[in-house]
């Protein structure tokens, strides 16, 4: 491996604009193929021997994903010093040419180092380290440990090959890699019908996404002559002619693919119900990681967005401004804490999307990197009191911040975070998205947004006043989960925190570079904009509308929080169950398309198939039959036959006289012969 | 190594139809010996494939390798031609492979009535006439093993098949279904051949008029093909046709696929098997052997239709699987899809389609293989294929519910299995075909076929949620279910790692056919 | 040489031969007649032989292969006259039609 990786083609950035100065990293770039195959190593040994081990294969799980981290930092810390870009692409096969070119396309695998998957090695080595940590805690007696580590594992690996992917084949086998492994975590509990539902909707809903994602590489590649992602920011860069008539229409594919993975309207639908899984599944997949899939990938082919098919954005910003804003009000009335986080979950994709759509790309990767943060701490915090009350539903809880401190403290945090309170994380990468909306001339689109703050910060003080305030309604008595638990919460909390200082506009911190800087180590410049300097009145309207919305949401439950009126409050006529039957769309795909393929539809065909196609083949053999009555019964019998049985019976009676001529006594035979002999001669003589 | 190089294929060829004769030496309540002696039979006709594989020059995979050519029957031109290139090679191993498999497996599963012996013996001469298929260079000696495939397979259907009783509907009658599907398969595909042979008989008087002399040489007849020596004309036409019929019943495209849903269900497992790893295979693999570098021009002209009949089948098939309640006619279903898919590659008449299709004919044929093995193997223990009956099974049989669900994910094409790539490469084909042909009309089969890929991934999933998932059900809860055995093991364990050899690093396959096919597309359209 | 003695001698021999052949009753006679007949042959080959001289010796080969193959006959037939007479006490072939319809 380690030869055909030097063997292998290398890429470096040529050297004009910000992709000269990049370095090309050392050891830890080279090799950094390791980082993706540790885990698929770990998930292979879970199976084989995670039984037979004391942590039941955790530790496995934990150790590769610790290496991990210490790699990917490696790596970050490299990164903020100084831009990297490597890359390595491995023939996996040809495959022929399409009669277009002269060279075969080419399969390939191999992994890129270079600012954006850098960040996203780091993000997922991370969260990923400190979910696995959790999650040994939180799984402890469960009835399939290995097998839940090692899926987590199988995970780590499939997102480490789909962010490390220098080409789209590459990124789709990591693609439906952590999907894969969606569904088998969504459905670790296999044994309840709705969990295996939930996987099966999760999969299913991707998978028609990833027709988007198929078709938009199918699109690209033949006109690229490559799947590579190099190759296709060049020419986006340069303006390749050849890719004009197909860039809008694979770009939109590819946005399509993104949208299933990253839960974008209307394909959200899926994510809520993944919440089946257990909560350390939700925390790393459904929230920090998996979803960001879909952000991802329009970052990896931004150029393409912004150079090329910008006539794609108007499409793309309104579908990922209706996901913050209308799908965010989900969140207001579901009573499943993990339901909760799950819509603000999508809300939160929805405002990545839409910066990336408009062309932020820092703004929207930077929402990713702090969003990863507070929404893995929620969704643990989540975990620790489900873990503490059995329960995922909110109308079960309430009072817990004393039994809870850590718990509760990490939660307020992560809370503010997501509501985007200054100065915590998420109020810096939110208002950097507000800024680019802004600028990008998308300004009731950013009003849009603005108002999606208040109702974020609205729902997670409904949360937050359900959950921990008043009194306890569950069964018996919570209390604080073990410090393997408590750990990743203190740990996922100072990030939280402090993330957001990393990119604030116009401010450094000396040999530190800026979050702009790292992400935009591409083998091109990203061209994206970026604010000079705060935009304080941007600030404070996001700030304003945040605080408006705790203080509404306190206001509303806080007073008499213990009641079941504080949750019912929400219950207007005409909007409650808009939201609470989820904008109806659950069931148009069911009724509306499911049930009548999987019903009447399949049924059609199978009928068609008995009665129609096979009834032709079978009249076909049943009307040979009968021709074959008719020519045995008429023809043959009454026919041919008959000629045939007046043969035999002639032969049969010139037999009955002929045998008489054997006698048995060899003298008559020796003399007929001999007579016969003479005769034979006398015709020769008479013939010659 | 010269004897190899001639001996090699004729070898790989006959050595089974040796084995099937010397059977018949052992005593019949001798069953290990002839398990012993089939096992050594078809693992060294596997070796020598192997050996094949490995001596095979992949710098000249378009040129025809280990070819053997001697005179057979002289009175009408046919010779006993052999030979693999890049096409054939990776087709005649999985031949050679699976059936060793299929031994393995049958140590310990039987159906009734027993016979070991005469079992065997058909299993042989089956590999004969497949392995012989994939190395014939000659029309006759082609047609000879495509057909001598048929005599097996309707004695192991008709003999240890399925028993039980089913009314077919229109027919009005209720039959047996061994004897049914059996008759039908044999007929059915006899039918095809019928006019297939008809097509090469056509070939055979046309080629006089530019040789001199009438040959059955294929080699030959792509020579003249590839400078359209039997033009575009009704003679063309007619001939490609018939051919077509031969084929498309055998792949089996739709409107020819129901003789396959009846045969696979009544066959006994490794019948299924080989029927679907291997036979399946033999329509196909034609189309790019013969039909389309032979009357080329005919072939851009049908192709439109072909892939018009592809894509109904990748609907068809996935919408059928939704309506099936037995767990092995959801599978067999499942290979009009898939068959589908590959001859939609065939249908873009370009390489990149034509790669896609060999490597989806070898990876259906390692796929839905062990997907029948699993519904053998499940049969066995439940003896049922009711999928409502079924449930939990992954509780009851861990190891064999996680080889379902890893063969459903395959199936279902996910990306870095064997099943990817075919179905991948088909759709890449379809939205550039070949110059000439319609591109609209192509890339709107792009699309259905890419709709395809989500109602197939929908009745595998909900299969396994079916099948595999949920609590077992009550009538199961004091039966005492084996996991996998050793033999089940050893059968399986070759396809699971070749599963994903070849969807991690294609190059397996693709290595092999890749300057074979870009040679036959070039040679075949010019360009 | 003349030919036409030998060939005269040779006919004259087979025609006895046929005549024992068809005439006699007892098994023995009817064998020697047979020998008689396959002499006859012998001079015929001989004398066209030496009557063409060829250097390949052709009849000189096909009487050794007759005279060898005679032998084998009369000892088969021997055993079977001697079998037959210890069955029937009788070696006279009018009796054996057995083999009839």
């Amino acid at each position: 491996m380690v030869s055909a990786v030097a063997s292998a083609t290398l890429i470096l950035a040529a050297g004009d604009g910000a992709a000269g100065d990049l370095s090309s990293g050392g050891f830890f770039a080279e090799t950094a193929w390791i980082m993706l195959a540790l885990p698929f190593v770990a998930f292979l040994a879970i199976i084989v021997v995670g039984k037979r081990m004391k942590g039941l294969g955790a530790e496995l799980a934990i150790g590769a994903m610790g290496v991990n981290l210490l790699w990917a930092s490696v790596l970050f810390v490299q990164n903020m010093a100084g831009g990297i870009y490597r890359e390595v692409n491995l023939t996996i096969a040809e495959i022929g040419t399409l009669g277009i070119t002269d060279k075969n396309l080419a399969f390939e695998l191999g992994f890129v180092v270079d600012g954006l998957s850098i960040m996203m090695y780091w993000v997922v080595a991370f969260v990923g380290f400190l979910v696995f940590v959790y999650a040994h805690g939180y799984m402890k007696g469960d009835v399939r440990v290995p097998w839940f580590f090692a899926s987590l594992s199988l995970f780590a690996g499939s997102m480490l090959v789909l962010v490390g992917a220098p080409n789209l084949i590459q990124l789709i086998i990591g693609w439906e890699g952590v999907g894969l492994a969606s569904y088998l975590l969504i459905g670790h509990y296999w044994e309840q019908k709705e969990n295996t539902d939930a996987a099966v909707k999760a999969f299913m809903t991707n998978k028609v996404a990833d027709v988007g994602l198929i078709l938009g590489t199918i699109l690209l590649a033949p006109t690229l002559g490559s799947f590579r992602f190099s190759t296709l920011s060049v020419a986006a860069d340069i303006h390749d002619g050849a890719l004009e008539g197909v860039a809008v229409a694979g770009a939109l594919l590819l946005f399509f693919g993104a949208m299933g993975k990253s839960a974008q309207f209307p394909l959200h639908v899926w994510l809520p119900d993944a919440m089946a899984g257990p909560t350390p599944v939700s925390a790393l997949m459904h929230a920090a990681t998996m979803v960001t899939a879909g952000i991802y990938l329009m970052a990896r082919t931004f150029p393409l967005y912004q150079q090329m098919a910008t006539a794609a954005r108007p499409w793309m910003v309104t579908i990922a401004v209706i996901t913050l804003f209308v799908l965010g009000f989900l969140a207001l009335v579901a009573d499943d804490l993990k339901r909760v986080l799950a819509y603000s979950t999508v809300s939160q994709l929805g405002y990545m999307m839409a910066a990336v759509a408009v062309g932020g790309y820092t703004a929207g990767l930077f929402h990713l990197f702090t969003h990863a943060f507070f929404k893995a701490l929620l969704f643990l915090g989540a975990g620790s009191v489900i873990h503490a009350v059995h329960s995922n539903n909110m109308s079960d809880m309430g009072g817990l911040r004393k039994e809870m401190p850590v718990t509760f403290w990490t939660f307020v945090v992560g809370s503010l975070s997501l509501a985007g309170v200054i100065p915590l994380a998420g109020f810096w990468s939110k208002d950097e998205i507000l800024a680019t909306l802004g600028h990008e001339g998308y300004t009731a689109f950013m009003w849009v947004a603005i108002l999606g703050a208040f109702v974020t910060a609205f729902y997670m003080t409904r949360a937050v006043v359900l959950t921990f305030f008043g009194t306890y309604k569950g069964q018996g008595h919570p209390h604080e989960s073990p410090r393997v638990m408590t750990a990743p919460l203190v740990a996922l909390a100072v990030p939280s925190v402090i993330a957001g200082l990393l990119n604030i506009p116009g401010v450094s911190w000396g040999p530190i570079r800026n979050f702009t800087d790292w992400v935009g180590a591409r083998i091109v410049p990203m061209g994206d904009y970026h604010p000079k300097a705060i935009e304080w009145d941007l600030a404070a309207y996001g700030l304003i509308a945040a605080l408006v919305g705790i203080a509404v949401g306190w206001r509303l439950f806080a007073p008499d929080a213990d009641t079941q009126q504080a949750r019912d409050r929400l219950q207007v006529p005409v909007l409650y169950p808009l939201l609470h039957r989820k904008y109806y769309l659950d069931d148009l795909y069911m009724k509306g398309v499911v049930n009548p393929i999987k019903g009447p539809l399949a049924r059609a065909v199978d009928w068609v198939n008995g009665y129609v196609i096979d009834a032709i083949i079978n009249g076909a053999g049943a009307g040979t039959a009968w021709l074959g009555g008719l020519v045995y019964g008429r023809l043959d019998q009454q026919g041919i036959d008959l000629l045939l049985n007046a043969a035999a019976g002639g032969t049969r009676g010139a037999g009955g006289k002929l045998r008489l001529l054997q006698s048995g006594k060899v003298q008559q035979y020796a003399g007929a012969f001999v007579g016969g002999a003479l005769l034979l001669v006398v015709a020769f003589v008479l013939v010659t | 190594m010269a004897w190899f190089e001639s001996a090699g294929l004729s070898l790989i060829v006959f050595l089974p139809a040796v084995g099937a004769l010397a059977l018949f030496a052992i005593p019949k309540a001798r069953e290990d010996a002839q398990k012993w002696l089939a096992l050594v039979t078809t693992g060294l006709t596997a070796v020598l494939a192997v050996a094949v594989a490995a001596n095979f020059r992949y710098g000249a995979s378009e040129k025809f390798q280990f070819e053997v050519s001697e005179s057979w029957i002289p009175a009408i031109g046919a010779r006993y031609h052999v030979g693999v290139d890049g096409i054939s090679l990776p087709l005649l191993v999985l031949s050679a492979v699976v059936t060793v498999l299929a031994v393995i497996y049958s140590w310990d599963h039987w159906e009734e009535p027993r016979n070991v012996r005469g079992f065997l013996a058909l299993m042989l001469l089956l590999a004969t006439g497949m392995n012989g298929t994939f190395v014939a260079l000659d029309l006759v000696l082609f047609f000879i093993f495509f057909e001598l495939v048929l005599l097996p397979m309707y004695f192991m259907i008709g003999i240890w098949g399925d028993s039980a009783k089913r009314h077919i509907p229109v027919l009005g009658r209720t039959v047996t279904m061994r004897l049914y599907a059996a008759i039908k398969f044999f007929i059915f595909t006899l039918f095809g051949s019928a006019f297939m042979l008809l097509g090469f008989l056509a070939l055979y008087f046309r080629s006089g008029d530019f040789l001199g002399h009438n040959t059955f040489d294929i080699p030959t007849l792509i020579a003249l093909g590839s400078q359209n020596a039997f033009g575009s004309g009704t003679f063309a036409f007619l001939v490609f046709g018939a051919m077509f019929l031969g084929f498309a019943v055998k792949v089996p495209m739709w409107p020819f696929h129901t003789w396959l849903p009846d045969a696979h269900t009544a066959a006994p497992t490794v019948g299924s098997v080989l029927l679907a790893a291997i036979l399946l295979k033999l329509g196909s693999y034609a189309f790019l052997r013969i039909s389309i570098p032979i009357l080329p021009d005919m072939a851009r002209e049908w192709a439109p239709f072909i892939g018009l009949l592809a894509v109904i089948g990748i609907i068809y098939g996935s919408l059928a699987c939704l309506a099936q309640t037995d767990i092995k006619r959801l599978i067999a279903f499942s290979s009009v899809g898939h068959m589908g898919f590959v001859m939609l590659g065939i249908a873009t008449m370009t390489d990149v389609g034509f790669n896609a299709s060999l490597i989806g004919m070898v990876a259906h044929g390692l796929i839905t293989g062990l997907l029948f093995f699993l519904a053998g193997s499940m049969h066995h223990r439940y003896h049922t294929r009711e999928i409502a009956r079924l449930g939990g099974n992954q509780k009851l049989m861990p190891w064999m519910g996680g080889i379902l669900a890893f063969t459903a994910m395959a199936s279902l094409g996910l990306p870095g299995l064997a099943g990817f790539w075919g179905e991948f490469m088909s759709l890449l084909g379809a939205y550039r075909p070949l110059a000439g042909l319609s591109l609209s009309q192509f890339q709107t089969y792009m699309v259905i076929g890419a709709i395809g890929t989500v109602l197939t991934a929908g009745y595998m999933l909900w299969m396994l949620q079916r099948v595999n998932l949920g609590e077992p059900k009550a009538e199961w809860s004091d039966h005492e279910f084996h996991d996998v055995e050793p033999t089940e093991w050893l059968a399986w364990a070759p396809l699971i790692v070749a599963i994903v050899a070849i969807g991690v690093y294609p190059r397996i396959v693709l290595g092999a056919t890749t300057d074979a096919v870009v040679n036959l597309a070039r040679n075949a359209f010019g360009g | 040489m003349v030919l036409t003695q030998f060939l005269i001698l040779g006919a004259l021999l087979f025609s006895i031969g046929v005549y024992g052949l068809l005439s006699r009753r007892n098994a023995v006679t009817v064998l020697l007649a047979v020998e008689l007949m396959l002499a006859a042959v012998n001079i015929n080959l001989i004398a066209f032989e030496a009557f063409w001289n060829t250097a390949a010796a052709h009849g000189q080969i096909f009487a050794i292969f007759v005279i060898t193959i005679a032998a084998a006959e009369v000892g088969i037939g021997l055993a079977i006259i001697l079998m037959v007479f210890r069955n029937r006490a009788s070696g006279n072939i009018d009796e054996l039609d057995l083999m009839r319809w």
